[in-house]
Parts: C-alpha cells; sequence; structure tokens
C-alpha cells in the first residue's frame, strides 16, 4: 500500500506536466481573485507581431461579401471581440476536461470556471455564488422567469411583465400558463415611445398573488431604456422579486439596482455565441425548472462550454474597459442615422426614445414597404440589419413590440451598432437606404 | 359618402398602399371602410393615419377599419 503522500505527489506531477501545462493557462500569480492569465490577458492583449503578408487569401471576396460591405445586426449578435477569440483558443487545451471531476484535467477545468466566474461576477458587482453559466440568453431567461416563478409558488402565481419582454420571456411565460392559466399573466403597456407605464405596473405588481415581475432594462428594438428603477422601488414596496432582462444593456452601458434576477447574453456584447448569464441574488427564491440533483440553486443545465465561458469573461472585461467611451461615439452615430433618415427618406417614422435610449441601437419604419424585400434590397448593397415587421418573422405577425408602440409595423428596420463599425459604414448604409426605399416604392406603384 | 376597399387576403403593406392609392378619391370628410385580415393591419392602418394625417375612426367590426380624409 503506497504512503498517503504518494498519490499526492503523483498527481500534482501530473497537473505540472498536464496536457497543456496548467500554467499556460492559469498563472495564479498574476491575479490571485481573478485567476487566469487567459483572462488577465483580456485586460492588455499582448502585442501581435505582424507577419508576413497573408498570399495564401486571393484578393477577392471568398464569402461574396460586397466591398462596402457593413454587418449593422450586432443587437442580435456583436461580432466576436478579438479578445474572445484569443482567450477561447487558449482555453480550449483544457476547457474540455468536467469541472466536476477529482483528477487533474477536471481540477484545471475547475479553475478555469472559477476564474471566469469570478472575474465576471466582479464586472457585474455581484457575488459570484450569484451567477450562473447558462447555455444562451434564451436559457437565461427561461430559467429565471420559470425559476423564479417556482420559487415562489407559494406566496401566488402571478407574472407581471410589461408587454415589451423578449420574445424568450414571453415564451416561458406562455409555458406557465399552461400550469396556471392565462390568468396568472399581466401584461403591463407601454407608451409610444416604447417606455413602461410605471403607474400601471405599480398597480399590477400590488396585486395579491403575484410570484414575479419581468421588466427589460431597454428595449432591444425599439432602444428605448425602461424605467428600472422606479419598477423596482415598486416591486420592493410590494415585496416581488424583480427579473431584469439585461441582454440589450450589459456590455453597453450599467443597469439600474434593484432587481432580484438579472440574464445577459455574451453574443450580445462580443463574447461568443451559445453563453448565457443568469444571477439569482442572495435571499431570492427559486426553484429549478428542471431535472437535477440541487433544484434550489442555479446552475448549468449539463457540461457548461466552458472555453466559450472563458471567452464571455475576458471580453466582458475588455468590452466594459472602454465601454463609455464607446458608448458616447456610438451613441453620435446613431444621433446621425435618427436625423438623416427622418431627411431624407419620405413618409418614415423613427421610432423610440430620442435621448433616453441604449447608445447602439436605432429603428425607423418606412410606409409602403415590405420589411423582408427592404431587407434583401439592403443586403445585396452588403448591409446587415434585422426587421420586426411581420413578413421577416417566423409567425407573420407583427412585432409585439411594434404593435404594443402602437407603430408602424411594416417597412421596419433596425439598426445596431458595434465597436468596429464606423462613421464611414453609417454615411454609406445612409447614403444607400433613400434609393433602396424608393425603388421598392415605385415598384408598388406608389 | 363611404368607399369600401376590399383587402382581405392580402398581406401588409398591401392593404396600406390600396389606402393610400384609393385615400384621394374619398372626398375630404369621407369615409374609406377597409376590409383586411392580415394580422399587422390592427396596429398599421392607425399609425398609417397618425403618419399622413387622417383620421382613424376605428374597427367598426373585426377586420373592418374605418378611416376618414382630413386632407
Amino acid at each position: 500500500m503506497p504512503s498517503p503522500g504518494a498519490p499526492n505527489a503523483e498527481k500534482s506531477d501530473t497537473r505540472r506536466q498536464g496536457v497543456t501545462d496548467g500554467r499556460t493557462l492559469l498563472d495564479l500569480a498574476v491575479s490571485a481573485r481573478c485567476g487566469g492569465r487567459i483572462l488577465a490577458g483580456a485586460q492588455a492583449p499582448p502585442p501581435v507581431e505582424p507577419g508576413p503578408p497573408d498570399d495564401t487569401v486571393p484578393q477577392v471576396e471568398y464569402t461574396g461579401v460586397p466591398t462596402g460591405a457593413a454587418y449593422l445586426d450586432a443587437a442580435t449578435a456583436a461580432p466576436l471581440h478579438p479578445v474572445a477569440r484569443e482567450a477561447m483558443l487558449a482555453a480550449l487545451a483544457d476547457g474540455w476536461a468536467d469541472p466536476g471531476r477529482l483528477y487533474s484535467a477536471g481540477r484545471r477545468a475547475a479553475q478555469l470556471r472559477d476564474a471566469a466566474q469570478a472575474l465576471t461576477a466582479e464586472l457585474l458587482g455581484v457575488r459570484a455564488d450569484e451567477l450562473t453559466f447558462t447555455a444562451s440568453g434564451t436559457a437565461a431567461a427561461h430559467a429565471a422567469v420559470l425559476g423564479g416563478l417556482s420559487g415562489r409558488r407559494r406566496a401566488g402565481g402571478t407574472l407581471v411583465h410589461s408587454a415589451i419582454e423578449h420574445s424568450a420571456v414571453l415564451h416561458a411565460a406562455q409555458r406557465h400558463a399552461v400550469d396556471a392559466g392565462e390568468d396568472a399573466l399581466v401584461s403591463v403597456g407601454v407608451d409610444r415611445l416604447g417606455r413602461l407605464d410605471t403607474d400601471a405596473w405599480a398597480k399590477a405588481v400590488a396585486q395579491p398573488g403575484v410570484a414575479l415581475a419581468s421588466l427589460l432594462s431597454a428595449s432591444h428594438e425599439a432602444g428605448t431604456r425602461q424605467p428600472v428603477a422606479a419598477a423596482a422601488a415598486a416591486c420592493a414596496a410590494a415585496g416581488v422579486p424583480l427579473y431584469v432582462d439585461a441582454a440589450a444593456s450589459v456590455g453597453h452601458e450599467p443597469v439600474p439596482p434593484g432587481w432580484s434576477l438579472l440574464t445577459a447574453s455574451a453574443r450580445k456584447w462580443g463574447g461568443p455565441p451559445g453563453v448565457g448569464l443568469l444571477v439569482v441574488r442572495k435571499g431570492v427564491r427559486w426553484l429549478s425548472p428542471y431535472p437535477g440533483e440541487d433544484l434550489h440553486r442555479p446552475g448549468p443545465v449539463g457540461a457548461a462550454d466552458l472555453p466559450a465561458v472563458v471567452a464571455a469573461a475576458a471580453s466582458l472585461r475588455a468590452v466594459l474597459a472602454d465601454a463609455e467611451a464607446e458608448a458616447a461615439r456610438q451613441r453620435a452615430l446613431v444621433e446621425r442615422i435618427r436625423a438623416t433618415v427622418a431627411a431624407t427618406v419620405p413618409d418614415v417614422e423613427v421610432i423610440g426614445d430620442p435621448v433616453d435610449r441604449l447608445p447602439h441601437v436605432v429603428t425607423f419604419s418606412c410606409l409602403y414597404v415590405d420589411g423582408e424585400a427592404l431587407l434583401h434590397a439592403l443586403d445585396r448593397q452588403g448591409f446587415a440589419v434585422s426587421s420586426g415587421s411581420s413578413c421577416t418573422a417566423s409567425t407573420l405577425r407583427p412585432s409585439h413590440v411594434l404593435a404594443a408602440m402602437g407603430v408602424l409595423s411594416h417597412g421596419n428596420v433596425r439598426v445596431s451598432l458595434h465597436r468596429d463599425t464606423t462613421a464611414d459604414d453609417v454615411d454609406r448604409f445612409l447614403a444607400a437606404l433613400p434609393g433602396v426605399v424608393e425603388r421598392l416604392r415605385r415598384e408598388a406603384g406608389l | 359618402m363611404t368607399i369600401t376597399l376590399d383587402c382581405r387576403g392580402q398581406r401588409c403593406p398591401l392593404p396600406i398602399i390600396a389606402l393610400a392609392k384609393k385615400i384621394r378619391a374619398a372626398p375630404v370628410g369621407g369615409v374609406i371602410r377597409l376590409l383586411a385580415d392580415d394580422p399587422a393591419a390592427v396596429n398599421d392602418v392607425p399609425a398609417w393615419c397618425r403618419m399622413t394625417g387622417q383620421e382613424y375612426l376605428g374597427e367598426a367590426a373585426d377586420g373592418e377599419f374605418l378611416v376618414k380624409r382630413l386632407s
């Protein structure tokens, strides 16, 4: 029988020699708190030596993207931040192992996970054990709504939500209504600018039997910020936990405090797709809607994509480092779009609050134009935008957000900017748009 | 005098385009009765009225929109 010391020595040897050498990934000396060189490196990526020119790619666009193309749909998914790419590649070496296992490969994975968790929690201003990484922003929203409702079952079964919640939230609400009945859902309207009716909200959350209230931080479709602080105060007065879907805001601007549950999505800030965040504050009752061992604490459903989680954490730090300056720059571009579209396109309505809004999202609707045709016409010129028009949705129904605001639902275009969007991109889009709209209207016989 | 415009079976924006073309056929103060069953019409008929300065009188029945020409 070996002495008690032997296996340990063997383990630590394995760890040192490990597949990738733990030190490459996690140099705890760099940052004891955040724990990772990958994550620490995110703040100041090492300079890349300019190599010889890449002559393996011919001077043609192999994807068929026209010159002058501009990706303007960051509110769906922002292009991957270079730090995210770098962190993900580095984390692939150890991120494959199961962090729940006790052998050295598992421990290295656990170190990665813990470092990513600690860093992200710190960036969000929450405790590490309040944060869970999920498989997507949608999965996080489902867990927040269904888990938040289940945890408060004894208080009641009613969910109060804004009429303009993300469809992921509304789908979870519909699932709840299958058991609890349609009466269990109370939708609170918004004004023409897309801002919550706070009086109606306060009345709704004060009713008996409200288990949870759900309000997004800002509309991903109209860009209008929501009165989170006022909504949170009403919830606190009524003793109702508030869930804030902050997917549109995190990485762009701070979210007001006062919430009990919060979710976000990494691809909205330049992190990889397939990573969502769920924060459940201490003392908030939450009961897992999924089968599993620990039903009272959120955890990933199945194995988390650790390299993606590490990339999400690293990119969030990088993005937040210059978020204020980026927001100011994008806000100026959005203002230019709002003013120019209104001036150069006839019969157009620029929607959402002109001032109290997200820095990077702008939406307008053009009369007499089919939204899908508009998207295709813009795509042919290389501009990627999205639309809330019915013909572009799978349901053939207009966006519930545009409907709740009472604004035109056809001919709708949402432009959303990211860190790589230049003033030139915006100007080229603004130069192309009036002609595209005019041609489509002419084809319709107007 | 009420002009009826039957746009049932048409998808938005076609009913709105038809409405825009037909509004001049009504005298100022006249009413157009638009029949449309596209779900987006509920949203878009009042929005069109607001954007073009016409008066939306409401839905007389499900899918029957009344619009008064003001200008």
